[in-house]
């Protein structure tokens, strides 16, 4: 499985006030022997860069992509990185590891 | 074990816990994949033994665990085992008929922690009619998958495929489509334990698959962001081998119901073979240090025509127990290969099926059950009679 960043996005899915969660069966943990965060799914592992990790920890099903952004700016000041973002939940999207939460 | 996602060139850690928990199962499967000598491993690891093994494992990277037998619903101490490998942080599958489970059971695996349970349907024509036509005996387990489902799981159903049940694979997904199935996966059997004492009986014809292939390619088309379906063609009808287990001590490591620690849970059969136990040693040292899971790493151990190969980094020469069952010998390549200079006896296996499915020829041996009567016998021939008949 390649990571992330390597996969372009072909649709767009999540605007400013989406809410993304993470898609039930699959489960984001830090995995000490691989020393990097992984999202775990049924009979398999993919392996997240520093980056797709940081965006991945807080998605949380109740930040909307907006949140998550502003959030990373407090953590990582001076960072340009709202297209980061955006394309990343689209990939994330496509790959099902993540999906809006329906308006309430 | 089919779909992984991990890439080969990760370090080499067991990513892949395989706990049969035990070999009792209330089935009866001819095409089941247990050494046909299951009868005589009786001395189970106890709880504690499982949750050391657990343990040790996840701290080497293991990531993926199953839960599997025989039946794992048998061992009454599963829930428990569960909230051990889900607090060590284990991903975990159970791998089921659903035979012994209830609503009660389904609560308490979720309450555990499981993350994915898959439903196994034996698919032989008596049971496909049965589940078809809703008779109270197959209620049971449809409503377990539906169960499976308002526990917010997925809903994951696994059909073995084989002579006597492929041509009945429109059926199977038309029931799929009516369980509101996420996932279903149609694997033909693979000739391993019992299933390879009955290939005779289960080797479907090319012209099964023909019909086949095109049903499930259908199925997939029409049902495309509803349903996931993965149809595994049989190894016996292609020409390159399977990456089996994606090498040899690469990333699985399979602990049997007594503890013997294996490759894969076939390679029990193999000659020489050491059979380290998790009751004399730590995990870390049968991964890394025994015998038997050095034994086919790498590629020095390899012959002609696998050792020149190009594909030999894609495939691992193929599988090492179907080398030696077919061939006499582990470190062949896996017949199914055609460069293979037994590639004959995968040709030969396929066209005495289609003679026997024809009615020209006979099986030599009746159809076997697996079971533990059956498997004594195999142990003890001629003090008891093995219990063998046709399928209605």
């Amino acid at each position: 499985m390649a990571e992330a960043k390597e996969i372009k996005p072909s649709g767009k899915v999540y605007g400013a006030d989406s809410v993304p969660q993470v898609v039930p069966g699959k489960r984001l943990q830090w995995e000490e022997a691989q020393n990097c965060w992984v999202i775990l799914y049924p009979e398999g592992m993919i392996k997240l860069n520093s980056s797709s990790a940081e965006i991945m920890k807080r998605i949380d099903g109740t930040r909307s992509v907006a949140e998550i952004i502003s959030d990373l700016k407090r953590a990582y000041p001076g960072v340009e990185l709202d297209n980061d973002v955006y394309a990343f939940v689209e990939i994330a999207h496509e790959q099902q590891w993540i999906r809006p939460k329906p308006a309430q | 074990m089919s779909n992984s996602g991990y890439v080969p060139n990760l370090p080499n850690k067991p990513l892949w816990l395989l706990a049969e928990l035990t070999y009792a199962c209330p089935l009866q499967c001819a095409y089941c994949s247990n050494p046909l000598e299951f009868a005589k491993y009786k001395n189970e690891l106890s709880t504690d033994d499982w949750k050391r093994v657990l343990r040790e494992a996840r701290k080497m990277g293991a990531a993926q665990l199953g839960f599997s037998g025989g039946e794992p619903l048998v061992r009454q101490d599963l829930e428990e085992l569960i909230a051990e490998a889900r607090q060590l942080g284990f991903y975990t599958n159970l791998i089921t008929s659903g035979l012994g489970m209830d609503e009660k059971r389904i609560k308490a695996f979720k309450d555990a922690g499981l993350d994915h349970i898959q439903v196994s349907f034996q698919a032989a024509s008596e049971e496909l009619n049965n589940l078809i036509a809703g008779t109270d005996a197959f209620r049971h387990k449809l409503e377990m998958a539906r169960l499976v489902k308002k526990y917010g799981y997925e809903m994951v159903l696994c059909f073995v495929l084989h002579r006597q049940s492929i041509d009945q694979i429109r059926d199977v997904l038309e029931l799929c489509v009516r369980l509101d199935a996420d996932y279903v996966e149609l694997a033909t059997t693979q000739y391993y334990g019992w299933a390879y004492h009955n290939r005779e009986h289960l080797l479907p014809t090319r012209e099964q698959l023909q019909r086949a292939e095109p049903v499930a390619h259908e199925f997939q088309e029409r049902l495309k962001g509803k349903m996931r379906i993965f149809y595994v063609v049989p190894d016996y009808y292609e020409v390159r081998p399977k990456a089996c287990m994606n090498g040899w001590g690469a990333v699985f490591l399979t602990i049997a119901p007594d503890g013997t620690a294996l490759p894969c849970h076939a390679a029990r059969q193999l000659p020489g073979m050491e059979l380290p136990n998790v009751r004399q040693h730590s995990v870390e040292w049968i991964w890394n240090q025994s015998p038997d899971f050095n034994r086919f790493r790498g590629f020095e151990w390899m012959k002609e025509p696998c050792r020149s190969c190009p594909e030999k980094e894609k495939d691992f020469g193929g599988c090492r127990c179907q080398a030696y069952m077919l061939t006499g010998d582990a470190a062949n390549a896996d017949p199914v290969c055609d460069k293979s200079p037994h590639h004959h006896v995968i040709t030969d296996a396929i066209d005495r099926a289609a003679r026997i499915a024809a009615g020209k020829e006979s099986a030599a041996k009746p159809i076997l059950f697996r079971n533990p009567r059956n498997s004594r016998a195999l142990l003890d021939v001629g003090t008891t009679k093995p219990e063998a008949s046709l399928p209605a």
